[in-house]
């Protein structure tokens, strides 16, 4: 970005020089305070960015939760340690001396954000997606079906999903859905225990899965293995677990050899080419030798199924309990991403005694003043600028629906700080007036009785669980209860 | 993020790098004639071709560790390897490191804006850059893994790398390496939403 002087008159009596570190040139026009609610990768990152690009912005982070990082903490598999290792740039940047974090504050109910409004110069709102895709088919309610992310937010300790005791009893699960996070379920079902017992997986989930009958975990998709929306890196610790051998329909891959050696669509993007190549591999090629004898002694098994979607999830007469799930047979129409499927109206009963849908997160609107559309689950914007809505910004999932990595929400925060940072050097973002920031707020939630959590606060909670890992060769052993984590913090 | 270099001392990562002689018919790239590199393509290869014998063994073992500290003082001009950033907007920075250098933790010494998340694990890719054509073909053939953190980067080229793989020798003295620009909000409407 080039440096670009503010000439105007107004402007010209607030000049300070200020020079952020990577050569770019902000003005600062005052101290800009900025308030971020929610405190995961999309919120820290777009406070990193901000608190780099400009030497006087104030950055506070506001988060429902006692404890901070959002789905890196509750939703990273357990056995991906090395993803989170994002956590120490994000608490580098929590300990810097321009932001502060407040833990158990809940935004919509514990402070408005027209409150916050009144008290920072602009809002980011990344709080990410908290509610589920409903699968719309009867039966879902059925005892035995669960959403991927409650199972994901039970096995990783997210104190709303303690209560849910997924029954594990059955030999069979299908989950719906092919993404990551249904790879993900897959492989914390069928993992060897040895393995999650290293991992800072929950001990009641470990207990529970120590229990556990799953045998046999199928992973059902509408569209074809050209569709799956999961990544190599997944599939690849799919094909490569221990006991496991893969258990997949020849007939769904056909015509795929062809399509991928002879006619491969220059344009067919390489992670398409690649993870398409591994699955045909695993699917279709004659295992090595040593690979056969391992798969006879595998006693657990996996596959997708592909071309299938749910129509109803089926009880035992008489029994309130999921025992199957009926998939309708579908085409595809067209070909690739945007590839669609069809009913033939052929159906196929799978009987099975878990079900877990894994079809996608929601956002929920936060307050009535912020503009919410409903149909795509995000706050409308353009460039992580709120329409219709002066001073307000969002990024993460928030912005652009509950799909991407770690990486793609980086990218995502750093445009929605750019674009904030853009709007105070143009001025179309007033900071030329002081704004009360977070002593206005800190003294209304006094006035309510909510007692933030502070950085430090949450580093006792962090230090206590690191101790109790220590025991059982954990890297931690997580606090399951808000309760607990503020006992363990304010006292 | 020059600063996190420093808290990363601690992790004692060894690289090794070994140069095989590869065999193209084994190589899905080859055999779906999407390979470019220049040992398969004969009438591609430079004429830095005579520092590339087929029956060289690389062999590269580094603790990080050492190339923290710093490396980037040593006054031997036999170690030193420059390579130039290229940031997003286009600006070239041109820094000093030396033979076992990694280079993200090199571009986190000089305050270069480039993100590792996951700390050189193999675990994202907010480290990818793409390399010069003239040193991307001296670098070790990328591991099946990083393969895959890198089929995960948006705007991937052919010169994709990711940088906390690269590690510095004296052959690779000029390297150039830009970060991409991904600083068009492209989540429109109707976009292919991304795997997570």
């Amino acid at each position: 970005m080039s440096c670009k002087l503010l000439l105007s008159a107004v402007g010209r009596r607030r000049l300070h020089k200020g020079f952020a570190v990577c050569g770019k040139a902000f003005l600062s026009s005052g101290s800009p305070k900025v308030c971020i609610v929610g405190s995961g990768p999309a919120g820290f990152y777009t406070a990193q960015h901000l608190l780099k690009a400009h030497q006087n912005v104030q950055v506070d982070v506001y988060e429902r939760l006692p404890v901070p990082f959002g789905l890196v903490r509750f939703g990273v598999a357990p056995d991906h340690p090395e993803v989170k290792n994002v956590i120490n740039t994000f608490t580098q940047t929590a300990k810097h001396p321009r932001c502060s974090f407040y833990g158990n504050v809940n935004v919509g109910e514990d402070v408005s954000v027209d409150e916050l409004q009144e008290a920072y110069h602009a809002i980011v709102l990344s709080y990410g997606a908290e509610g589920n895709r409903s699968v719309g088919v009867p039966g879902e309610d059925l005892p035995g079906v669960y959403s991927a992310k409650d199972f994901v937010g039970w096995y990783n300790g997210l104190p709303s999903c303690q209560e849910l005791r997924p029954d594990l009893s059955c030999e069979t699960a299908v989950i719906l859905g092919q993404g990551n996070v249904a790879l993900d379920v897959a492989r914390i079902l069928l993992s060897p225990l040895d393995a999650l017992k290293k991992t800072d997986i929950t001990q009641p989930a470990l207990e529970a899965l120590a229990q556990s009958r799953v045998c046999r975990v199928l992973i059902v998709g509408r569209r074809g293995p050209m569709q799956v929306a999961s990544t190599i890196k997944e599939l690849r610790e799919m094909v490569n677990l221990p006991g496991t051998r893969p258990e997949m329909v020849a007939a769904d891959f056909d015509g795929l050899c062809h399509i991928l050696s002879v006619c491969a669509p220059p344009d067919l993007p390489r992670p398409r080419k690649r993870l398409t190549e591994l699955m045909l591999k695993t699917a279709l090629e004659m295992p090595t030798e040593k690979e056969q004898e391992r798969r006879k002694k595998a006693s657990r098994i996996w596959g997708f199924r592909f071309f299938r979607s749910p129509v109803e999830i089926l009880a035992e007469p008489g029994c309130n309990r999921v025992a199957g799930v009926r998939l309708a047979v579908n085409k595809l129409e067209g070909s690739g991403e945007k590839a669609q499927a069809v009913l033939t109206g052929e159906v196929e009963d799978v009987p099975c005694g878990l079900v877990i849908s894994s079809i996608g997160y929601r956002s929920l609107p936060i307050d009535p003043t912020v503009p919410f559309d409903s149909r795509r689950a995000i706050v409308p914007n353009s460039m992580g600028r709120v329409h219709n809505a002066a001073g307000l910004y969002c990024s993460g999932w928030l912005k652009t629906g509950p799909t991407g990595v770690i990486a793609t929400t980086m990218n995502s925060s750093f445009d929605t700080a750019r674009s904030l940072l853009e709007d105070v050097e143009s001025g179309k973002l007033d900071v030329s007036s002081a704004k009360p920031g977070s002593h206005m707020i800190s003294s209304l939630l006094e006035k309510r009785g909510v007692k933030p959590v502070t950085f430090s606060d949450w580093e006792k909670i962090d230090d206590l669980e690191t101790r109790r890992g220590e025991v059982s060769g954990k890297p931690r052993e997580k606090i399951l209860t808000v309760a607990a984590m503020l006992k363990v913090a304010q006292t | 993020m020059a600063a996190s270099a420093a808290a990363r001392t601690s992790i004692g990562l060894t690289l090794r790098f070994h140069r095989v002689i590869p065999d193209c018919s084994k190589c899905p790239l080859y055999r779906l004639k999407s390979c470019t590199s220049n040992r398969a393509n004969p009438q591609r290869r430079s004429s830095f071709n005579s520092f590339r014998t087929m029956n060289r063994h690389l062999q590269t073992s580094k603790c990080l560790s050492q190339a923290q500290e710093g490396s980037s003082n040593s006054e031997d001009p036999d170690d030193v390897v420059n390579v130039v950033f290229i940031d997003r907007s286009g600006k070239r920075i041109p820094v000093k490191g030396k033979t076992g250098d990694n280079v993200l933790f090199l571009a986190h010494k000089h305050g270069i804006e480039l993100e590792g998340a996951c700390e050189a694990s193999l675990a994202c890719s907010t480290c990818h850059v793409y390399v010069s054509a003239a040193h991307f073909d001296k670098l070790p053939e990328p591991e099946e893994r990083e393969d895959d953190m890198l089929d995960m980067a948006p705007m991937l080229q052919e010169n994709s790398r990711l940088a906390c793989q690269i590690v510095l020798t004296p052959d690779l003295d000029g390297i150039e390496l830009t970060l991409p620009k991904v600083t068009r909000n492209f989540y429109v409407d109707g976009h292919v939403p991304k795997p997570h």
